[in-house]
């Protein structure tokens, strides 16, 4: 369990001010022209150095992203995008941080913009957020008051300007290359890579878009040193992660713990353990609506991190951990999630656009118990016809449950059919 | 170059292409919807998934640029299950209504749809329904066929540069339309219906008209403007089913205009399908020998001097050729191909020509066009500056009226004077073009069919001299006409101009109002004043009953460019041939027969009894008739006449891009596009309906 002192996030309750004096009295923009005084090769080495993974989903190295702009200077500006579309269901980490910790995520730009030679920050907010970006523009406002970030930032001699951008509530603009084209003014269509942002990004221009968390931690990590978040979690999963539990705790919460941890661990400890006790576990989504679901056998031993959640077939994704009861109707959760995909596929490209609406439809039939025992073969085929063809993840994410579901969940599935069948055949009799 | 390995097979291919081209290359065929060499990658269909070694995931190879050492593979049982579960979920939504489809039997889906296509559905839903929508009188749709590929998206805002169309919606509900539900406003709009690869953009006049397998194919060249696209021109039995474009880089690329492409309907209405005499003041039908008999009657004994000849903008050479032939047996000097007036001048061939070529406008880097609207004079020279300006680093400022040329260009206004100041250096633009290492102008004919137009070639010919648009040392050649006529290089080249002493058409029809000429022919030619043709015997030999047959006085019906085997000479000198895709109506005959017919009966016998004769007798008067195909370079020369430029502002030569000879004014789908795009902007009178 996470030891308080080497928690980052000590405001994300929002119980002491959030504004610029609360922020410096817990340690932020604390001599951050010193951790800038590094130069752009040492921020990049000290983020390599703590193995800190993108903490958006994907789990990608972020000093490793960062080292992919550009050194030379092209002639071109590069740019720093923040992703706070949060809109993974289950998902209210970056939230929290937007609201009570905002000055830690404009600490971060800067240092992060910095180190990958931008001048300018874009944060893209979900549209719903609309108190939070009230907040991060606060938290914005005062840095520029207080010369933290603007001309001569911190006065380091680097100029630093952020900016907010609301977006409108699609799920897909959370994508990166999606937020770009939206926050470029187009439709929000995932691009197709590559070219990587990193080349051809924002206004086509070298661009690094990184989640809020990520962002956020990278100057306690500077300040504290690499070696140190490397020495929590384990090699290749160090660290802290904010996780969200949700569902059938007695406690939902947002908090911040180490990488690693077992499920049961932070459900009991953090949520007041699942309802009616651990033995009313049915399953779990650990993290966010795109990565499977896996039932109590796996989350009895589950521990979360990058590695060991891919190992049981599922993900970390956002640290969303869904949980349900056996009160749950499982088919009809995952029914849910397929319709959320078809509502939100972005329509470019064909496996999503046609899949994913087949999916939900199919899966309805299937929680209706109407369905036939081979279309449980078509629905676990299409599922896989979708998956890895697609622009982007969404396609991925769309069919990810439903794999879950046919991985630990067929008899279930089978037995509503069968069910169905034989109320059928009585009634006609 | 980069070295792959597709399917085993080792290939080197040229950097900067994709993974699809080189499994081209190498053999393998890729099945694609999106993939379209001439648009931008959109990468969506995802039929071209291909795998990849060393990659996590398939590859979209019509997206990925080729890297050295790539190992692909494209023949294993994945990626033939990768394409066939592709071709299901585009094959859903899809409805299977290839019967009653225009698109069906030149489809790419139903086409993929053999290779790839399960033998059953396995969805058991409600197909989607998508409602029609407009996109005017050229397009029809059936958006429910549509499988969102974005190809004509990409064609309006990336080729023709009207950002019209879009997608609305997502997922399931995305929706291809055009803004606020109107026509597309190009000329080149047509080229979306081949682009589609189902049928959810078909041709509307076309439309159930036949089916592909149907119809007889045959490549010629269009007339209707003077780029001289390369065509194809389908027909069943005796009827122009639609006319199609065929590839050419040099000329068309793969896009048509939409009068190239659409006033083929006007081949069947209003034909001259049999001769005619005036008796009593009417036309009468008449034979063949009645009608010859008729001319020669009335022709023989005149004094060559009071006989005139002028050829029309869709003439071919063969008969221009054999119309010239003719004058000069009858002693006659006055004949003229330049209808409008224009003082072009015959002389000197590179004074005439598009010199640059059209391909050559992707290597200029400055471009002033002078009194031309080239959008509607020329839409695929419109369009290959625009592509040319969208590379960046090209200029192009236009001294006329300002208009839409779907690119920025520098407004110089419209005061023809300016040219005087350019040509001495004096003007701003002409530092750009002296600046420049390619630079080009393009002359309008509308601005060399003015009184002063010798002086504006005169000008326009020392702006190329003083800006170095003439070089020796690397060919290039920035001088350029463009001309809206087809008939207009090939007469000036077999010199259908007047003799030593003869009349021009201002002179010809001055002279035929004041009594000096007893008689004109007219080979098509219809873009004259009629009334100014006063009181001389009037022949008219042509195609559609149009203002010259109206005032002839002997009608000979001839074939129109689908009914002919015939060599036209484009705006850029290039030297085509068009073929006979059906038969003339009726009657009709081919030109040069006709002509060579009417020798016989005046008892002036020409010389020739076949089409290889007459084409020997082309090579004979000018020597650039014996290449087809290849532009052959003009030299340099002195021409035009320095003098004073009036100050009356440039009028383009056509006011309606839909209507501009005999077969697009007789054509009803041209008539619905002019009441659609010309007309919306002019005031409607109480008998528009």
């Amino acid at each position: 369990m996470l030891r308080d002192e080497d928690r980052i996030f000590t405001n994300l309750y929002g119980f002491k001010d959030s504004g610029l004096e609360g922020a410096r009295s817990l340690g932020d923009w604390d001599d951050t022209k010193g951790l800038l005084a590094r130069g752009r090769e040492g921020i990049v080495e000290e983020m390599k150095e703590s193995g800190l993974r993108g903490r958006g989903g994907a789990g990608f190295g972020c000093g490793m992203k960062w080292s992919f702009m550009p050194k030379e200077a092209s002639g071109r500006p590069h740019y720093l995008v923040v992703n706070a579309d949060e809109g993974e269901p289950g998902t209210c980490k970056d939230r929290e941080i937007l609201r009570n910790e905002p000055h830690k995520l404009v600490e971060g730009c800067l240092v992060a913009g910095f180190a990958m030679g931008a001048n300018t920050a874009y944060i893209y907010v979900r549209g719903e957020f609309l108190r939070e970006a009230e907040a991060l523009q606060r938290a914005i406002d005062e840095a520029n008051e207080a010369g933290l970030i603007g001309k001569d930032a911190c006065g380091s001699g680097w100029d630093f300007d952020v900016h907010l951008h609301l977006g409108q509530g699609a799920y897909i603009c959370g994508e990166e290359t999606a937020l770009i084209e939206s926050l470029e003014g187009k439709k929000g269509q995932p691009r197709l890579k590559p070219p990587f942002p990193a080349n051809v990004g924002l206004y086509g221009c070298p661009t690094t878009v990184n989640n809020v968390e990520t962002i956020a931690v990278a100057p306690t990590i500077l300040r504290r040193g690499g070696d140190w978040f490397a020495g929590l979690g384990r090699p290749n999963n160090t660290g802290t992660k904010i996780f969200c539990i949700s569902g059938h705790v007695e406690n939902p919460c947002t908090v911040e713990e180490e990488m690693g941890i077992s499920l049961r661990e932070l459900i009991d400890k953090h949520a007041g353990g699942v309802r009616g006790g651990w033995g009313n576990l049915q399953a779990v989504i650990p993290g966010g609506s795109s990565v499977p679901v896996v039932p109590k056998s796996v989350c009895d031993t589950l521990c979360l991190d990058f590695d060991s959640c891919s190992e049981a077939k599922t993900g970390l994704g956002t640290g969303a951990v869904i949980v349900m009861d056996k009160s749950v109707d499982v088919l009809r959760a995952i029914a849910r999630l397929s319709r959320f995909y078809m509502h939100e596929s972005c329509g470019q490209c064909t496996p999503c656009r046609e899949g994913t609406g087949w999916l939900w439809r199919m899966m309805e039939r299937v929680c209706e118990g109407n369905a036939t025992l081979d279309e449980l073969d078509v629905l676990e085929e299409v599922t896989y016809q979708i998956e890895g063809h697609t622009i982007c993840a969404l396609g991925d994410a769309a069919a990810w449950p439903v794999q879950g579901l046919f991985r630990h969940f067929r008899p279930q599935m089978e037995e509503r059919i069968a069910a169905q069948q034989a109320a059928t055949a009585t009634e006609a009799a | 170059m980069p070295k792959l390995t597709i399917d085993g097979i080792e290939v080197e291919v040229e950097p900067g292409m994709t993974v699809l081209q080189a499994c081209e290359q190498a053999g393998a065929e890729i099945p694609r919807f999106c993939f379209h060499e001439r648009l931008a990658i959109a990468g969506n269909c995802r039929m071209c998934l291909v795998s990849m070694e060393r990659a996590p995931k398939p590859i979209a190879s019509c997206a990925m640029p080729v890297a050295d050492g790539m190992v692909i593979r494209t023949n294993t049982p994945e990626v033939q299950k990768m394409r066939k579960g592709v071709m299901e979920f585009l094959l859903i939504n899809h409805p299977l209504d290839c019967p009653i489809c225009d698109q069906g039997g030149e489809c790419d889906l139903q086409d993929q749809a053999m290779a790839y296509g399960l033998d059953h559905g396995r969805y058991l839903d409600n197909k989607r329904a998508v409602e029609e929508k407009n996109m005017g009188p050229l397009i029809k749709t059936f958006m429910t066929r549509c499988i969102h590929c974005t190809r004509c998206i990409r064609f309006a805002e990336d080729v023709a540069g009207v950002p019209e169309l879009g997608a609305i919606g997502r997922g399931e509900h995305m929706e291809i339309t055009t803004y606020m539900e109107r026509a597309m406003t190009s000329e080149l709009s047509g080229n979306v219906i081949d682009l589609c690869p189902v049928g959810a953009l078909t041709s509307a006049p076309y439309a159930f008209g036949a089916r592909s397998w149907e119809l007889g194919k045959t490549e010629s060249v269009d007339v209707l403007d003077a780029v001289g696209s390369n065509i194809r021109v389908d027909s069943r039995g005796p009827v122009v089913m639609r006319i199609l474009p065929r590839l050419n880089d040099d000329v068309n690329e793969e896009w048509i205009s939409d009068k190239t492409r659409f006033a083929c309907d006007g081949l069947k209405r209003q034909r001259l399908d049999q001769p005619y005499v005036r008796r009593d003041g009417r036309l009468e039908p008449a034979t063949w020998a009645q009608a010859l008999g008729a001319v020669a009657d009335r022709m023989k004994g005149v004094d060559g001097s009071r006989v005139a000849a002028l050829a029309g903008d869709l003439a071919d050479c063969e008969s221009m050729m054999a119309l010239k032939d003719l004058m000069t047996a009858l002693g006659s000097p006055n004949l003229d191909c330049r209808q409008d007036g224009a003082k072009l001048d015959p002389a000197c061939r590179a004074a005439y020509l598009f010199n640059t070529t059209i391909a050559g406008i992707e290597d200029a880097d400055a471009c002033l066009v002078i009194g031309a609207n080239p959008r509607w004079e020329a839409p695929l020279v419109n369009l290959r500056l625009r592509k040319r300006a969208l590379a960046g680093g090209f200029t192009v400022g236009v001294l006329g009226p300002e208009v839409d040329l779907t690119f920025n260009y520098r407004g110089l206004g419209n005061e023809p004077g300016a040219l005087a100041a350019m040509a001495a250096g004096d003007h701003p633009f002409a530092k750009v073009l002296k600046r420049a290492q390619r630079p080009m102008l393009i002359l309008g004919v509308g601005a060399l069919a003015r009184p002063d137009g010798a002086a504006i070639l005169a000008a326009a010919r020392q702006i190329a001299e003083e800006t170095g648009m003439i070089r020796e040392k690397d060919g290039w050649n920035g001088f350029n006409v463009l001309h809206v006529a087809a008939a207009r290089v090939g007469g000036l080249d077999l010199g259908f101009v007047p003799g030593t002493g003869g009349r021009d058409t201002e002179a010809i029809l001055q002279g035929a109002t004041q009594g000096e000429i007893e008689a004109v022919y007219l080979l098509g030619a219809d873009e004259i004043d009629m009334a100014r043709l006063g009181g001389p015997f009037v022949v008219y030999q042509g195609h559609h009953g149009d203002a010259g047959a109206g005032r002839a006085d002997v009608v000979l019906p001839g074939a129109a460019y689908t009914e002919k085997n015939a060599t036209y000479v484009s705006t850029e000198g290039r030297v085509q041939l068009g073929r006979l895709a059906v038969f003339p109506p009726g009657e009709a005959r081919q030109d040069w027969k006709i002509l060579r017919a009417l020798s016989d009966a005046m008892g002036v016998t020409l010389p020739y009894d076949s089409l290889g004769e007459v084409r020997a007798r082309l090579v004979e008067s000018n020597p650039v008739f014996s290449v087809t195909e290849t532009v052959q370079a003009a030299s340099w020369g002195s021409f035009g006449t320095a003098g004073e430029i009036g100050s009356v502002p440039f009028v383009p030569p056509i006011d309606n891009f839909y209507m501009t000879d005999p077969i697009s004014r007789v054509s009803e789908t041209m008539a619905e596009c002019t009441a659609t795009f010309v007309q919306t902007t002019q005031r409607m009178t109480g008998t528009d309906g």
